[in-house]
């Protein structure tokens, strides 16, 4: 399987088809069995987390994975801008670092430029997941991976978080990885749509044959 | 009197500190502090009666520290060990590298110039030891929160708090703890290095119950000082170090024979942590109580049972989503 560079690719299947373990094999939270994995032509089928992340951002299902809940807004913002140099001995904070996070996290409308130096805990988690996907995409990833990142939300937070996603996602151009559940966000979101059934990938379709595509198509799939 | 409990608690202070690193930063309970308390002891005499300066000497305690950290950290991630068992495992394998290292149980100095020594013989002993304690303590305290202002201290910070948001933010995480390990067994063996240069010799008993004084030590520096910043949160530490020591004196002036100083901290390490779990339950109590007066309910039943779920989260239930899933299971029912 290849992921083309401004990809955005909706991954469904049933419970236990496989979609997690695609995803978190790419991660490298999952060791791969068999076969390769290139990253933006790094290979790194036997790389760790912390390795890959430097090509790969991840959006977690659950909104308490994503954010370090005793670190601030700033202090989470500033780990995720880099995926280098977590070693380094210099001050992380910088100057002008206040100014630009105030003004990414204003594009959130959620209030949270004024709360800057507010530990993460205290947000809700529809604002937690919001700034989970903002740091996602600080780092300018080759590859985002969105791991049902809406599942745990409210329904309408879970629109926003998803319209913020489509926002982000485009405006940036980045080629996304997504899981999801809900069969409607994955026939009106991306270019491309993957079925996994069974470990394998049994259906694979892009552009105009994916905009045709019908949700009781899917169901009937599914149900074969 | 006052005035040794604070001295002491400044030479206990690097200990609070290192226990404070593991137990609060990297939320690990690290039983090696029994053993590497006594290993900085042991090797800074041991290099003092060789001819080692006090200084050299308490350098090189607090450097073997780091080395006893190192290998409860190597155990813990790269061999994946429970960290509990890594630290008794180093912790017991030290009882015997100690013994080597000093040749018996216990060593005492002849007359060998200690840290004390440099400053004026006019002053008495016990400003002697505030003085040293303070200095020491204050350059641990200083050179940590210079360690939490890089992007390392940041690092270190998620990585305890967070470890799979940390790995997907590109921190190697293994390399993390095993530095988190190093500085806080560093930390605890210079205070075990303090510890003996007071007291005139090393002992090879000298650990035992360390950790207990160590935690209950973070709980009491928490009841006082608490908040975000890692100034106040250090501080918090030397301040908890000191009224510890306060606590036992005062102990030991109502007729607590020395035989049971182990068990007295050990009591006092209870008390201090169903302390606040009973203020949180009662202040929920309170709030709740009042909350239902205002909208007009008058429902016993209902208070209780909010209180109960509410004062669910307790002092020991760390930071990270695991620590806390097992302490609200236990407290849940």
């Amino acid at each position: 399987m290849t992921i083309d560079p401004g990809d955005f690719i909706a991954v469904i299947g049933n419970n236990g088809a496989g979609k997690s373990t695609l995803l978190n094999t790419i991660a490298g939270t999952l060791p791969a069995d068999a076969g390769h994995l290139t990253l933006a032509g790094h290979p790194v089928t036997k790389r760790s987390v912390a390795y890959r992340s430097h090509w790969l951002s991840r959006v977690f299902q659950d909104p308490k994975l994503g954010t370090a809940g005793e670190l601030s807004v700033a202090q989470n913002l500033t780990l995720a801008a880099s995926h280098t140099g977590s070693l380094s001995l210099r001050r992380y904070r910088r100057r002008g670092q206040t100014e630009r996070y105030r003004k990414l996290l204003a594009t959130l409308e959620m209030g949270l430029e004024d709360r800057l130096n507010v530990q993460v805990k205290y947000f809700s988690g529809g604002q937690r997941q919001a700034l989970s996907l903002l740091m996602a995409t600080l780092s300018q990833p080759d590859l985002l991976l969105l791991d049902e990142h809406t599942a745990a939300l409210d329904p309408k937070t879970s629109r926003e978080v998803m319209d913020l996603t489509q926002r982000i996602v485009t405006t940036h151009r980045l080629t996304t990885l997504m899981i999801t559940h809900k069969l409607s966000d994955a026939l009106r979101y991306g270019n491309r749509l993957l079925m996994v059934q069974d470990g394998q990938i049994k259906l694979d379709v892009r552009g105009a044959a994916k905009a045709a595509l019908r949700q009781d198509q899917i169901l009937q799939l599914f149900a074969e | 009197m006052l005035m040794t409990s604070l001295g002491q608690g400044l030479l206990w202070a690097p200990l609070v500190i290192g226990v404070f690193l593991t137990f609060r930063i990297l939320d690990i309970p690290d039983l090696t502090t029994e053993g590497s308390f006594p290993l900085g002891a042991a090797v800074t005499i041991s290099a003092m009666l060789a001819g080692a300066s006090a200084i050299t000497a308490s350098l090189l305690g607090f450097l073997t520290g780091c080395v006893a950290g190192w290998v409860t950290g190597v155990l813990d991630t790269k061999l994946h060990m429970p960290s509990l068992l890594a630290g008794i495992l180093t912790m017991t394998g030290l009882y015997s590298v100690n013994l080597h290292i000093m040749g018996k149980a216990n060593i005492p100095l002849l007359n060998q110039k200690v840290l004390t020594a440099f400053l004026p013989a006019t002053w008495s002993v016990t400003w002697q030891t505030i003085v040293v304690g303070g200095l020491v303590t204050g350059v641990v305290v200083i050179l940590l929160i210079l360690l939490f202002q890089t992007r390392l201290g940041l690092s270190l910070m998620a990585t305890g708090n967070n470890p799979q948001m940390s790995a997907a933010n590109g921190i190697a995480t293994d390399r993390m703890v095993i530095i988190g390990y190093m500085v806080s067994n560093g930390c605890i063996a210079l205070s075990g290095a303090l510890i003996a240069q007071s007291n005139g010799y090393a002992d090879i008993g000298m650990g035992i119950g360390t950790i207990v004084i160590g935690l209950a030590s973070v709980l009491v520096g928490e009841i006082f000082l608490r908040g975000q910043r890692m100034g106040v949160r250090l501080l918090g530490m030397v301040l908890g170090a000191i009224i510890y020591r306060y606590l036992l004196t005062l102990a030991m002036g109502l007729g607590f024979p020395v035989n049971d100083l182990k068990l007295l901290s050990a009591v006092i390490l209870v008390i201090v942590i169903c302390l606040p779990l009973l203020q949180t339950k009662y202040r929920t109590h309170q709030q709740v109580t009042r909350y239902l007066n205002q909208i007009g309910v008058d429902q016993n039943a209902t208070t209780s049972r909010v209180t109960s779920q509410s004062s669910a989260k307790g002092l020991l239930s760390g930071n990270s989503q695991r620590t806390s899933r097992v302490k609200g299971r236990e407290f849940d029912d």
